[in-house]
């Protein structure tokens, strides 16, 4: 690995504490700073240190290692252990990834959708933010789980009610994602302590250890698992539990939307796998079952009546978030199956749904940002006034119906075929299913936008006005990148499959 | 089945307070009130830890600087206890003496800043809310929401 040797050695030695403090310490004093073009300057910095360590572990990973790091120096069960492996590194590159190009995308952004003095202490909290989602997919702890779940929750709250200057509602969705997500980190924590008077460990590979022995424990186990899936249920919107998400994704600010949209749920979906597969074991009758009757049928309600409440959305965004709880429904049936293929898809169906919606939120974003329009009748002739955009748009949301040669083909597909050589059709009809319900709502955008005429204003067509070049930049990698992965792959199904060998076999973990 | 419920008896005090906590977030229409009820359901889990890590006939996990000499523990132990609850001769090791787990405590400091964190929080959205809506029922937020879904303006 040439690039890799390229690294300084503490970069990846110490690259997992890194990913965490860093973020944490400099959100800190972000909040502080006094000119929010330091701050934004300092956010990005950090976002590409942390991208950077990310990457460099991913590449380790890729060369067959897998790491445990010790938080100072004190010897796993007792002390706090990072774990970096085949499951959550690829998570950690795509959350700091997209926290990079989210804060590209922030400066013109934030500045429109963020009144001046609260601009330098929104930077802060996104750090923190994106400290804490990177701290509960880089821990090995499970109660450090908790506390990071809650740091990054608690400044996503914040961060979405930052949208209040551009529309009131944000301020009840926020609160509305206040209560459900306390009440979702606290049925984690109580599953975590019915856990910990089973094994009396908190360290998650110890827990399995002793789960094991015991051949999947009492009653007091099974709880646990039962208050854990609730509660990871709850932060990564599985279908009856998803009532938080549209109201947050459409009314906080565009920035917060997309970070929202392709990291935080996703790292919450990470969790679910964690436990299910390697601190529990499928092999454990409850969690079988949970899994074969719970997750699947929930999955597939909410693929279905969430793509069917998308189509009926007059916000662009509402649509999206909908679509977003049906997309979890593919993951989870990914899981719910819970074979190495399934597994391996529903795991690339999570990093190519983010960044697919992070390129549909992009652009949605940048409309509001032009013309100030959300609506989607407002869309009129948008392919005529914001071409670039309204094509970053276009790809993105081909690439979520699941047309060949985009990264969302791929993933249905590999689903599909894993559904399909388990002998399940009717789940394969049912994400045809759901990908006809996608082409309607994303069809419906792109009729509006592509086949009538701008609006015009006091007798004159709105004129034409490109999105600035700092909006399309992240909009356009991720487009681009969507179906870089729908030509090829490879590289995406080789970290898809070490996850689902992580998953199944325990390596590493 | 009474004895069981008897003999856990705390675990009746943290399941009663959990679902009145979780019956107040769920029916009460008032933002502050919602509040109050999360409150109470993460105090109950608290609790819950907190029972956890009580050992029966445990001591309070304090090591005492004095290492040399096991009895003085056990004194202090003892003089902790109460005079009625005598820990017993242990004999000379002092590795003997049950100790309660400090974890779960540990672990619920952490708890109770986050709870006091999210409270804060949820405090300050309520005081933006009513500055904005001017008023904390969420059925008429709901009213003003619809209000303006409809007609894309402010009642």
């Amino acid at each position: 690995m040439d690039i890799l040797s390229a690294y300084p050695a503490w970069l990846i030695t110490h690259g997992a504490a890194l990913l965490v403090v860093l973020p944490l310490l400099l959100g800190a004093i972000t909040a502080i700073l006094p000119r929010e073009r330091l701050a934004w300057i300092v956010t990005l910095i950090v976002t590409l240190i942390c991208t950077a360590a990310a990457f460099g572990l991913l590449l380790t990973i890729f060369g067959g290692e897998t790491q445990l790091y010790k938080m100072g120096g004190w010897d796993p069960p007792h002390g706090i252990s990072y774990v970096i492996d085949g499951l959550n590194t690829p998570v950690l590159l795509l959350i700091s990834a997209m926290a990079v190009l989210c804060t590209i995308y922030g400066l013109p952004s934030v500045a429109a959708e963020v009144e001046p003095k609260k601009r330098a202490p929104f930077y802060g909290a996104f750090l923190i933010g994106v400290a804490g989602l990177l701290g509960m997919v880089a821990t090995g702890d499970a109660f450090n789980v908790f506390v990071f779940l809650e740091v990054s929750s608690i400044s996503t709250y914040v961060l979405v009610a930052m949208g209040a200057s551009r529309d009131r509602r944000a301020l009840t969705a926020a609160y509305r994602y206040l209560i459900l997500g306390s009440i979702g980190a606290t049925f984690f924590v109580i599953g975590v302590g019915f856990l910990y008077m089973e094994t009396g460990t908190l360290n998650m590979a110890d827990m399995a250890r002793i789960l094991s022995d015991l051949g999947g424990g009492s009653r007091a186990a099974l709880i646990g698992f039962g208050f854990i899936i609730i509660g990871l249920g709850l932060k990564l919107a599985m279908f009856p539990l998803h009532m938080w998400l549209p109201g947050a994704y459409a009314y906080a600010p565009s920035f917060v939307t997309v970070f929202l949209a392709s990291t935080a749920t996703k790292a919450a979906l990470y969790l679910m796998l964690r436990f299910t597969f390697t601190v529990f074991d499928p092999s454990f009758e409850y969690v079988g079952t949970v899994l074969t009757y719970v997750i699947i049928s929930m999955a597939v309600l909410g693929m279905l009546l969430a793509s069917l409440q998308a189509i009926f959305q007059t916000d662009a965004r509402r649509t999206l978030a909908f679509s977003s709880i049906a997309q979890v429904g593919y993951m989870l049936l990914g899981v719910g199956i819970g074979t190495a293929a399934s597994l391996s898809a529903g795991y690339l169906h999570l990093i190519n749904h983010a960044i697919i919606k992070g390129a549909l939120f992009f652009a949605v974003g940048a409309f509001w940002y032009r013309y100030g329009i959300t609506r989607v009748e407002d869309f009129r002739g948008l392919s005529k006034m914001m071409p670039w955009t309204m094509g970053a748009f276009t790809i993105g949301g081909l690439s979520l119906i699941g047309v060949p040669f985009t990264a969302g083909f791929v993933s249905k597909y590999n689903l599909a075929s894993a559904a399909a050589s388990n002998g399940w059709w009717w789940a394969v009809g049912v994400i045809m299913a759901t990908s006809v319900l996608a082409i309607i709502y994303i069809g419906r955008i792109l009729l509006i936008a592509y086949f009538q005429d701008p609006p015009e204003v006091d007798g004159k067509v709105v004129a034409k006005k490109e999105a600035p070049l700092m909006m399309l930049i992240p909009m356009w990698g991720l487009a681009i990148l969507s179906v870089v992965i729908g030509l090829n792959a490879y590289w995406m199904d080789r970290a898809a499959d070490g996850a689902a060998q992580v998953l199944l076999l325990g390596v590493g973990g | 089945m009474l004895t069981t419920i008897l003999e856990n008896y705390h675990y009746s005090v943290v399941i009663i307070l959990m679902m009145t906590g979780l019956y107040v977030v769920f029916s009460s229409r008032n933002l502050i009130k919602k509040l109050v009820g999360l409150s109470v359901f993460q105090t109950s889990v608290f609790l819950l830890y907190i029972t956890i890590g009580k050992v029966a006939g445990g001591q309070p996990p304090i090591l005492v600087e004095d290492k040399g000499d096991h009895h003085a523990s056990l004194d202090i132990a003892n003089k902790l206890a109460g005079a009625d609850a005598k820990v017993g001769d242990y004999g000379s090791h002092a590795s003997e003496i049950v100790y309660s787990n400090p974890l779960p405590h540990v672990l619920i400091l952490t708890a109770i800043v986050v709870g006091v964190a999210t409270l804060a929080i949820g405090l300050a959205l309520v005081v933006r809310i009513r500055e904005v809506y001017a008023t904390i029922e969420e059925d008429e937020i709901d009213r003003l929401d619809y209000q303006y879904n409809l007609e894309g303006t402010d009642a």
